[in-house]
């Protein structure tokens, strides 16, 4: 188990922790007195901690690599859960006890956790939103943040300018961001890869300066306040109760996206946009319209942006640009990665761990974004494909050799 | 006989370098026609400015359609439009969805005949249903006369090279093509998958009533093939004929193997 050369592997990884460390863990400098302290027992924790850590790295690495092996050599078996969700006995209790736990929610925990909830929710139907564009057409897009943005402030100005209430301008807003969508499509149809991300991200940036700056129009940084929350048929709301009825808005929402992007994704449509990732010019040969496919995937991404952004409007009752930074985009995206690229429950798991967990860590202050970046690199060299790993539904073919029809099924 | 496929002065031009000189090429019906010449003579970049990939220089491109005999010229349109009016392509360097399964390659294929969009694909009406159900009983059909219905659930990246290359055929032909226009379908083949594409090539002929243009090195294949050969060389096209005037054609000897030196 142990052999030499492990020994001597983590020997050296603790020498080099220590020799990165040692700036700053050992040396301190006392301005009082003018010494400086050398504080050599935080070198030998740093030795011994690097040394057992380094230890468990290569047994996970070893791990890792056994696991492709056996993928290689056909053995593959579904991952956990996938088989919790195909087997019936196990995920229709589940589902149950779900969707029990989902409505029961927001009366038995207090307004804040219903609140950080409907965030994570409205989280989860911008990851699905991106998902089509990043996960399915492949187009890495840096700027989706500018969807929001635009389905936030269609909300917000509409409303200041005509009095719009929150249902009429959800389906504008939707259709303004997807409009946008479009528009940002065009130029960047010709793009692919690290230089597609560089200009959405500049798109991103583009729209947020307009906003912070043109003040005739957007009220620059000082934003817009007093947007109304979601009506409910002219009835007054206590506080308490229109959070709970966003919450409930949010819930439908996000089951339509589920819906919507599961239906899109197994359709004519997604099967051109995967084809789109995988190779763009056999795409075309085979006669798909490279321009009207990739604008689609733009627009219908954008879609659920703006109506993301008209719900986070009308939940905060106040919006200012800089709601809308490229750390929003950044967030975004690695939800869906964390997740898992193109897995519908794996954006959903990923927005719940990404924007609950910073909140419920709140207790450990400001050391929360270290863990979060922590947790980030140990996903991505551990299991790249995400927590819920894409199993892509494949079109199989079926057929009863015997009556000879063919019966066509997914599996 | 009127030509379906009429390429007239294409000329392609990458800055300073001509790689198309002026070509003169016809494709007539339910004809095999084969393109060869050294590498480097422009064969795939005259396969590319016909398709659409590239737009040429000079020159035009015009089909004319064994459906409906309409006269068209195509250059300038783009690959997907060039696909839609029945010319499909396979590639030299396999462009297989390689993380899609055969069946779905195949079904890639069926798209531009195909119509439902984001209404029929959210609401999953009993038409997108039935398109569906259709597509894919059409690309089974399609993969067990190409001969790849083993394979049919299989994901394109795992198959042999010889069946991805039929593969490739098979999503050409998806497109219902009157011309196929295949780019060296038997390079790395062994001598028993050559013979087998060489059946299939004809059966696609005779069967299907698809006209064939093909590039290919493998001569024995191309010999017994083609009713006419066009053979190209540093962009120009130097001779044409049939097989066996092609073979005894001086200007084709000596651009394949040089000039005997004391000549």
């Amino acid at each position: 188990m142990f052999t030499l050369s492990d020994i001597k592997k983590s020997l050296l990884v603790s020498l080099w922790f220590m020799f990165l460390t040692f700036p700053i863990m050992v040396i301190r400098v006392n301005t009082i007195e003018n010494v400086i302290e050398w504080r050599w027992n935080n070198m030998i924790l740093v030795g011994l901690g690097s040394f057992i850590l380094s230890f468990l790295w290569r047994y996970m690495i070893e791990r890792k690599e056994a696991g492709r092996k056996k993928a290689e050599t056909g053995v593959t078996e579904l991952p956990l859960f996938q088989r919790i969700v195909g087997n019936r006995r196990l995920s229709v209790p589940g589902m149950i006890g779900f969707s029990i736990f989902i409505i029961v929610f927001p009366f038995a925990f207090s307004s804040y956790q219903v609140n950080i909830m409907t965030t994570a929710l409205i989280y989860i139907v911008l990851g699905l939103g991106l998902n089509i564009v990043v996960g399915l057409a492949g187009l890495l897009d840096l700027g989706y943040v500018a969807f929001y943005a635009v389905g936030a402030y269609s909300y917000a100005l509409l409303n200041y300018h005509y009095g719009l209430g929150f249902w009429v301008a959800l389906p504008v807003g939707a259709g303004i961001a997807a409009l946008m969508g479009i528009l940002l499509g065009f130029p960047v149809l010709r793009l692919r890869g690290d230089y597609l991300a560089i200009v959405t991200l500049g798109f991103g940036e583009i729209i947020r300066l307009i906003l912070e700056n043109y003040n005739d129009f957007s009220f620059g940084p000082s934003g817009i306040a007093n947007i109304p929350r979601p009506g409910f048929f002219g009835m007054e709301m206590s506080l308490s109760t229109a959070i709970i009825y966003l919450y409930f808005i949010m819930i439908g929402m996000t089951l339509l996206t589920v819906f919507v992007v599961g239906r899109l994704e197994n359709s004519r449509l997604g099967r051109a946009w995967i084809a789109l990732r995988e190779d763009e010019i056999a795409c075309q040969a085979m006669g798909i319209d490279k321009t009207k496919t990739k604008l689609t995937a733009f627009s219908l991404g954008a879609t659920w942006a703006g109506m993301g952004g008209v719900i986070f409007a009308a939940k905060t009752t106040f919006i200012n640009p800089a709601s809308f930074t490229f750390m929003e985009s950044a967030m975004i995206l690695s939800l869906v990665v964390l997740g898992g690229m193109g897995s519908i429950f794996g954006v959903i798991v990923g927005s719940f761990v990404l924007i609950l967990l910073p909140e419920y860590l709140r207790g450990v202050g400001e050391y929360r974004m270290l863990l979060f970046g922590i947790t980030l690199v140990i996903m991505m060299v551990f299991r790249p494909q995400g927590l819920i790993a894409k199993v892509r539904r494949t079109y199989k073919f079926e057929r009863e050799e015997v009556s000879g029809t063919p019966e066509a099924s997914r599996q | 006989m009127e030509p379906i496929l009429e390429v007239k002065n294409l000329t392609m031009d990458f800055g300073g370098l001509r790689a198309l000189d002026r070509l003169n090429l016809n494709v007539g019906q339910k004809e095999i026609v084969a393109l060869i010449g050294p590498n480097g003579a422009g064969k795939t970049t005259f396969f590319n400015c016909v398709t659409g990939i590239y737009a040429p220089t000079q020159g035009d491109v015009f089909i004319s359609s064994s459906r409906n005999g309409n006269r068209e010229r195509i250059n300038g349109l783009k690959p997907n439009q060039v696909t839609e009016k029945g010319m499909a392509r396979t590639f030299q360097n396999i462009r297989l969805f390689s993380d899609m399964t055969v069946l779905e390659n195949v079904m890639i294929g069926r798209h531009c005949r195909t119509f439902s969009g984001i209404a029929g694909a959210v609401f999953r009406g009993r038409k997108t249903v039935r398109e569906e159900e259709q597509i894919k009983e059409d690309s089974f059909a399609l993969l067990k006369k190409i001969g790849l219905s083993a394979f049919v659930n299989d994901l394109a990246k795992n198959l042999p090279y010889g069946a991805q290359r039929r593969l490739e055929i098979a999503r050409a032909m998806a497109t219902e093509p009157f011309l196929l226009l295949l780019d060296e379908p038997a390079a790395g083949m062994n001598p028993q998958e050559t013979l087998e594409l060489d059946e299939l090539i004809v059966r696609i002929r005779d069967t299907e009533g698809i006209s064939i243009l093909l590039i290919e090195h493998d001569m024995k294949l191309v010999m017994s093939l083609s009713d006419r050969i066009f053979v190209m060389d540093y962009g120009k096209k130097i001779a044409q004929g049939t097989p066996d005037e092609i073979k005894n054609n001086p200007v084709v000897i000596k651009a394949y193997l040089g000039e005997e030196p004391d000549a």
